[in-house]
């Protein structure tokens, strides 16, 4: 009997020869990463459970970003305890302000095709861009890990996506993921594993895909795979010859196939409160918007600035509009800054702010009031996520949210009349 | 703890993690902090009428969004007895058993009880919760998650293998 990509790394992983879902085996992890919201707490309950030592310090992942620049007097003790944590355990790979984790767990090579990798946040699911079955866990479990090396796991059902075809102009991967999401709702793929597929798939960058892996969460995924090919080997710095095995077998067993004509996507949004609430862009064109937001471990990438600054090239953003621009990490900040797209944006009229999770999370650099609306690319739109829970956030690609940044209303990319 | 009966409270479907605890109170020192913000976004006076026992009864997809661990935390130190919805989001449910909170899945209590908020209900640990005359039945938790639960949450498992004593 054929297996699916998450039961071949689980298997190679465990040196099992065969598993099936609902099997529950130990694995042993390849990398953590933890982030400063979680920090004092993982710290607590690692010693508090007796352990003296991490498993092994060059598997550990420390990254800043929630709370980089710090916005509240508070959010300084998570720094010093991060800060305290590296040194006294000996934490090899330490991210003070580099950007969001999410970007530079797949961008660094800490998280590479085949490896099993835990994370304290619930998008660690990304790096499944990369052919990586990742995915999010509690503070208690992740000090657990941090002391055995190890985390239980139920094999888990797979559902199959296949998307073929050429995507239709100014449709996007974000555009892609929403629709499966509004198609599988908030919980359709829980305790599951998407396993992505078909021509549409094999065309896209890494970081298209990284949009949709980051995303399979908000169908409740443990995890959402992209077999890797030679973009994969090249991103990530390692041989196809090495991650030949890491393909499905033709007669894997799956829960539920979906596929899909890459022609019948379109610009889509998240209405609020729910992710899953799906519908065409055209559906709710001119929505008026207090802000727009582009950015997030979602969209945050090289790719969505371009988008964005294409779009904004030699136009303004609508006067009572505020545009955030948050780029993915720093590399890709100074890339955007080099290819002119950083001027691009300043020039329409945005705010660029530094790498991190702030306004994504609620946290700072645009947080919104009652009766205000925005269209932002990042992953959830749920109550309060953004401010206080009477605004209302639309989510959205790029390309989408450069559109209605110029417009000042939710509008069709591709429609946007030169003012 | 075989049985035992309490108030519920009723909430919907999809209650994510940022309705159980706003990302801006995570940085609070405690979840003692933290508790009294509880479900603030939904209902923010719900946090103060919840008493000691009292059972929250959800639809689907329970706990669903980030990882934050708080959300089950809080939940435990409002001292809510248990949680009982359609299903629960993965995260937060191995969350709530690393931390002892007890969590019941069924199909449909939900829709029976959903317009009876502050009902008494009496559940039947591995077997069943009774309401308003009927019983629902409920599935045994697996093996490897009993043996967490019982040796009182994660914490107190890596103690044990860590050979430390209270």
């Amino acid at each position: 009997m054929g297996h699916t990509l998450i039961e071949k790394i689980i298997m190679r992983n465990t040196g099992m020869e065969s598993v099936t879902p609902g099997n529950i085996v130990d694995v042993n992890v390849d990398r953590v990463m933890i982030h400063d919201i979680f920090i004092p707490f993982v710290k607590d309950k690692f010693e508090e459970m007796g352990f003296k030592k991490l498993w092994d310090e060059d598997k550990v992942v420390l990254i800043y970003d929630h709370l980089v620049p710090t916005s509240a007097v508070e959010d300084v003790r998570h720094f010093k305890i991060g800060d305290e944590f590296v040194k006294k355990y000996g934490v090899k790979h330490f991210h003070k302000a580099d950007g969001i984790c999410h970007q530079l767990m797949p961008q660094m090579g800490y998280a590479k095709p085949g490896n099993i990798v835990f994370g304290t946040d619930s998008h660690t699911t990304t790096y499944g861009c990369v052919g990586c079955f990742s995915s999010g866990v509690g503070y208690t479990e992740m000090a657990a890990i941090l002391g055995t090396g190890q985390m239980w796991v139920r094999v888990p059902e797979t559902i199959k996506i296949v998307i073929n075809g050429q995507l239709p102009a100014n449709v996007m991967s974000k555009d892609i993921i929403l629709r499966i999401i509004g198609d599988l709702r908030s919980d359709g793929a829980t305790y599951k594993v998407l396993e992505f597929s078909g021509s549409t798939v094999d065309a896209m960058s890494v970081s298209s895909r990284m949009t949709m892996s980051n995303m399979a969460i908000e169908a409740g995924a443990k995890a959402a795979l992209f077999a890797p090919d030679e973009k994969t080997c090249e991103y990530s710095k390692v041989e196809m010859k090495d991650v030949e095995w890491l393909k499905a077998d033709a007669d894997a067993t799956y829960c539920h196939v979906m596929e899909y004509d890459a022609k019948d996507f379109v610009p889509s949004v998240a209405c609020p409160s729910q992710v899953d609430n799906i519908k065409a862009v055209n559906e709710v064109e001119g929505t008026k918007l207090d802000q727009v937001f582009i950015g997030s471990c979602t969209n945050g990438r090289l790719e969505d600035i371009k988008v964005t600054a294409d779009i904004l090239r030699g136009k303004k953003v609508a006067p009572y509009v505020k545009l955030i621009v948050t780029p993915a990490s720093r590399s890709i900040y100074k890339e955007a800054v080099d290819a002119g797209y950083i001027k691009d944006l300043v020039s329409a009229g945005a705010i660029v702010t530094q790498p991190g999770c702030g306004l994504c999370c609620g946290r700072a650099c645009g947080i919104l009031t009652d009766g205000e609306r925005v269209l932002a690319t990042n992953n959830r739109n749920f109550l309060g996520r953004m401010g206080t829970s009477k605004v209302e956030i639309f989510l959205g690609s790029p390309a989408t949210a450069a559109a209605s940044a110029i417009t000042g209303e939710i509008t069709v990319p591709g429609e946007v009349k030169l003012q | 703890m075989d049985k035992f009966n309490g108030r519920v409270w009723v909430l919907g479907d999809d209650i994510d993690t940022d309705i159980i605890i706003p990302t801006e109170y995570l940085a609070l020192k405690t979840v003692d902090d933290m508790k009294k913000y509880a479900f603030s976004p939904l209902r923010p006076e719900l946090a103060g009428q919840i008493k000691d026992g009292d059972i929250i009864v959800a639809g689907k997809n329970f706990g669903c969004g980030s990882s934050r661990e708080q959300a089950p935390e809080i939940i435990k130190h409002l001292n809510v007895k248990c949680v009982i919805a359609k299903s629960f989001a993965r995260i937060f449910f191995r969350n709530s058993i690393n931390n002892g909170l007890l969590l019941i899945e069924n199909d449909s209590l939900y829709d029976d009880i959903k317009n009876d908020e502050g009902a008494n209900i009496e559940v039947t640990i591995n077997e069943k919760i009774s309401y308003n005359g009927k019983d629902y039945p409920i599935h045994a938790l697996p093996d490897n998650l009993c043996e967490i639960i019982n040796a009182g949450g994660l914490v107190a498992a890596m103690k044990k293998r860590n050979g430390i004593t209270d």
